[in-house]
């Protein structure tokens, strides 16, 4: 396993709600990613996001990780719960809050905080001195 | 494109009873995929959307679609 596969397993594995999403909680760049968002947010959901656009291999790391193909892909308690249409469905038919209730307890509202995680350092600037 | 897609989910799932795909931007490449199937029933959502997943892993691989809503039902 490679050193951002370790990384992505950890944060699934710490984080109670992580969102894999294209942007930022506060700047979403994809519609799909919005929906799950708002899903989560509809049910008071804390949850920290991870942007996948700095770097592809986040994507693709997470995706051989998840066996999962497209984003966002949403984790509770270390589990994928799904992507956008999932937690969506889950979230119109009340059964968002009994999963996370059983993932995570009572914890998982928290006042609905809400982050945004970097997986990647941002590029060190000797390296890029030839 | 959206043929092809349909005639995919037709060959993964012959006993459906509804397949319908959606170019939701006429592009090309944003779709929306119904399924409706007895194969679905008794499974999770996880586990109904990887069965989509299956049938569409060529053009979700090689990133002909770039962005998929999936509607997944079984038997009512």
């Amino acid at each position: 396993m490679s050193e951002l596969s370790d990384r992505i397993q950890q944060t699934i594995d710490a984080e109670p709600v992580v969102a894999f999403i294209k942007g930022t909680h506060e700047q979403c760049m994809c519609g799909n990613s919005e929906r799950a968002l708002h899903a989560l947010r509809s049910v008071g959901a804390s949850f920290t996001a991870v942007d996948v656009l700095p770097d592809p291999a986040i994507r693709q790391e997470l995706s051989a990780l998840s066996s999962w193909p497209t984003i966002p892909q949403v984790f509770a308690g270390g589990e994928l719960i799904g992507g956008a249409d999932i937690v969506q469905e889950l979230a119109a038919s009340g059964d968002l809050e009994a999963k996370l209730d059983e993932k995570l307890g009572d914890s998982w509202r928290n006042g609905g905080e809400e982050r945004t995680v970097e997986l990647t350092e941002r590029q060190n600037p000797l390296r890029l001195v030839p | 494109m959206s043929e092809r897609l349909q005639t995919l989910l037709e060959e993964a799932f012959p006993d459906a009873q509804g397949v319908e795909v959606v170019d939701r931007t006429g592009g090309g490449d944003h779709f929306h995929v119904t399924v409706v199937s007895p194969r679905f029933t008794g499974l999770t959502l996880l586990d109904q959307h990887r069965l989509v997943h299956d049938a569409l892993a060529e053009p979700l691989g090689d990133g002909t679609i770039h962005e998929l809503r999936i509607t997944t039902r079984g038997d009512s």
